[in-house]
């Protein structure tokens, strides 16, 4: 049984009404550009390519991918930082695609953004004080003592000490910087809150910590997360449902429980015995498929499915029909997976991957 | 006798905010053909330990010993070091990008490292040595890709050329400070697998250098966890991951998500660790631990032996018997923490009654 899916379709599974942002058909090319003078534009790099997600309200959805595989420049089309190609973004069941600044500021009051990098993305001359109540100053909402108040308060809300009101950058460790952007990323009382590798710079015992603030956050004030990292642990850790991506496309979505214990793209599947398991005996049972090579470049992407260069299961038809996202049989309405010969229960591929590796 | 024993070592820097203890009496040992993992986080000293021990400190204030097949490396001079580095001693780093000249083909870059060792080996031969040392690490048309520039390489590709380079002069072992720490899971997993492939193929040791619990229980045979300079614990891999002693490796552990706690809260370790200019007293750890006693405030805690396993130690006061990660570990561990705080309470205890009632005539409650 394979059922076609409808470009909106709704990997959540929840009713229309309880979905907060929605994403239909997006696509994003950049030019790429040659010649000195005289510009000339000589390709296009497919970032994302036709990709549809919607997330309801209150919940988290987790984005995975590779390096190039378009998850950050997906996020800064949802959060309207970069104009789209083609496709919509709906939030709040209002179109929000390529608003002008203007008509976008009052939007970014409920769309906010944590980076990956907290050294890079606090400003080092700035006092946390005036950092964490840029937002307030942006949008008027808060002056003076009123300002200093409520930021002291989002201080102790992320666990920062609130004398540490004037203090600079500089003067916090990793983890305390990423607790500033978590502030001030707050400041508003966004809905939806958008985490591009939120723990990737940190060391594992202050990625727990930030994690748990997160979650008490999500709890606290009914936030909506999309959350993208490579750390698939991370990832199945935070999300209540799962979107991978691979160069610009999505190969596989659905409930979080469904993708990491049958994963059905042959994707999905390598990506998850290649993660490191902090496990010696796991780590020594697994059947590791590796893979062969490397992302192709997004400039001129494979033809038909994209991952079929480096899938072991990839057949001709592979190569020639791009395959689309469609419930396979077997998987509930919510599951769906892009690929030809999706990966059966108990199926090993690690025996392919390893023949052609040699 | 072991391929590399290193004794007591210490490594300071002098700057300008004070000086800086990055290692601080570090000791252990690799043998031929086996795997040490390095565990630490930023700051743990890890890779300062690992540069001292070939030179690459320069400036800093060193003292121990670091015998390396006999001959003590911390006292080599340039000349006698550059000729361990490479042929004896090859280092991998964390980011190819910059450790490869961009503005050298690829080949030419290994053959060049095998000419300055090996003068007698003529041009063309370099050449095809490294051609040869491509195609053992997987480069796909490695004819041809030796005459690429780095630039042309994708970054698993590079990180591949940098262990080609690190094998050209077959050394004894190798240094692999974080090798894939900057490659996407898929890339780390092939590069893992040609590491330990060419491992049992020429027998090499290896010291991997980490922040990932994952990698190193994928790889090493024999794990040392570090903390602000120190070893906070040292065990064969199994031990650190099922019977781990010190409440640091015990807290890193806890600290990741994995399938088995998925969607529940972690339990990171509280705080974040010390600078290495002011370092706490006592137990280095004791402001992060949860299972502090009167002792870990004042006296640092040496690596001593636990039971019967000669190769299991670990830098911590709590009792032998407390290591593990089941419950009735953890129950020994807060056991040891109340009886200690049991006696200091109840003097406190008493005292306030005293207080109340006057008894000693000081002030009343």
């Amino acid at each position: 049984m394979t059922v076609p899916l409808n470009a909106n379709a709704d990997v959540s599974g929840s009713a229309d009404d309880d979905v907060l942002v929605r994403v239909e058909n997006l696509v994003k090319y950049f030019p790429v550009r040659a010649g000195g003078l005289i510009q000339r534009t000589v390709g296009q790099v497919h970032a994302v390519d036709d990709v549809s997600l919607s997330i309801p309200r209150g919940k988290t959805l987790g984005l995975v991918g590779e390096t190039g595989s378009g998850k950050s420049t997906l996020a800064r089309c949802v959060a309207g930082l970069i104009p789209v190609t083609a496709g919509r973004v709906t939030f709040e069941g209002r179109d929000i695609t390529n608003l002008s600044r203007r008509a976008m500021r009052p939007m970014r009051r409920s769309i906010q953004m944590i980076f990956q990098d907290p050294y890079s993305s606090l400003n080092p001359r700035r006092r946390v004080g005036a950092i964490i109540g840029d937002p307030f100053a942006i949008h008027k909402t808060a002056t003076g003592s009123e300002r200093k108040r409520q930021v002291q308060e989002l201080m102790e809300r992320v666990g920062l000490n609130p004398e540490h009101y004037n203090r600079f950058p500089a003067e916090f460790s990793g983890g305390q910087r990423q607790r500033i952007g978590v502030a001030r990323a707050l400041a508003l009382r966004p809905l939806l809150i958008i985490c591009d590798e939120p723990v990737s710079a940190l060391d594992v015992s202050i990625q727990a910590q930030v994690l748990n603030l997160l979650a008490d956050l999500q709890r606290d004030y009914g936030l909506t997360y999309l959350f993208i990292a490579h750390d698939l642990e991370v990832v199945r850790h935070v999300s209540d449902s799962v979107s991978v991506m691979y160069l610009g496309r999505i190969a596989e979505a659905g409930p979080k429980d469904n993708v990491y214990g049958s994963p059905r793209h042959p994707y999905t599947t390598a990506l998850m015995s290649a993660a490191p398991a902090a496990d010696p005996d796991t780590a020594a049972s697994r059947q590791r498929i590796v893979l062969v090579g490397d992302v192709p470049s997004p400039i001129d992407p494979p033809s038909g499915c994209r991952f079929h260069p480096r899938c072991p299961k990839a057949q001709p038809l592979c190569s020639e029909t791009e395959p689309q996202l469609e419930v396979k049989a077997g998987d509930p309405a919510t599951h769906v997976t892009a690929c030809h010969f999706p990966v059966k229960a108990g199926e090993n591929l690690a025996a392919a991957g390893r023949s052609e590796l040699s | 006798m072991p391929l590399l024993e290193v004794t007591n070592l210490h490594v300071s820097f002098q700057t300008a905010d004070g000086v800086v203890k990055a290692v601080r009496g570090v000791s252990f040992s690799v043998d031929a053909g086996r795997t040490l993992g390095i565990v630490g986080e930023s700051g743990s000293g890890k890779t300062v330990l690992t540069q001292t021990l070939l030179g690459l400190t320069p400036g800093a204030h060193v003292s121990g010993l670091a015998l390396y097949n006999g001959t003590d490396l911390l006292q080599l001079n340039e000349n006698a070091m550059r000729n361990v580095r490479g042929a004896q001693i090859a280092v991998i780093f964390q980011d190819p990008l910059t450790s490869l000249h961009p503005l050298y083909k690829v080949g030419w870059q290994i053959a060049e490292m095998i000419r300055a060792h090996e003068k007698s080996v003529s041009k063309k031969e370099a050449h095809d040595r490294a051609v040869d040392l491509l195609r053992r690490v997987g480069i796909p048309r490695p004819e041809t890709r030796v005459n690429d520039y780095p630039h042309q390489f994708s970054g698993g590709m590079r990180q591949r050329a940098m262990i080609a380079m690190a094998l050209a002069l077959s050394p004894k072992l190798i240094i692999a400070d974080e090798p894939t720490t900057a490659l996407d899971a898929t890339v780390q997993a092939q590069i893992l697998d040609l590491l330990l492939r060419l491992q049992q193929e020429s027998g090499t040791a290896l010291i991997m250098i980490t922040h990932d619990l994952g990698v190193v229980a994928d790889i090493a045979d024999d794990v040392m966890v570090m903390y602000a300079g120190r070893a906070a614990e040292k065990a064969a891999k199994r031990d650190i991951f099922y019977a781990p002693h010190h409440p640091y490796t015990k807290g890193l552990l806890e600290s990741i998500p994995s399938s088995s706690a998925a969607g529940g809260r972690l339990r990171p370790i509280p705080g974040s660790p010390p600078s290495l200019i002011h370092l706490p007293a006592g137990c280095k750890f004791h402001p992060r631990c949860g299972y502090v006693l009167d002792r870990c405030l004042t006296e640092e805690p040496e690596l001593r032996q636990l039971g019967q396993d000669a190769y299991h130690s670990s830098a911590c006061w709590l009792p032998v018997k407390s290591a593990g990660l089941s419950e009735q570990a953890e129950e020994l561990r807060s056991q040891t923490v109340l009886e200690e705080r049991g006696e200091a309470a109840a003097e406190v205890f008493e005292a306030e009654i005293a207080g109340a009632f006057g008894i000693d005539g000081s002030v009343a409650g």
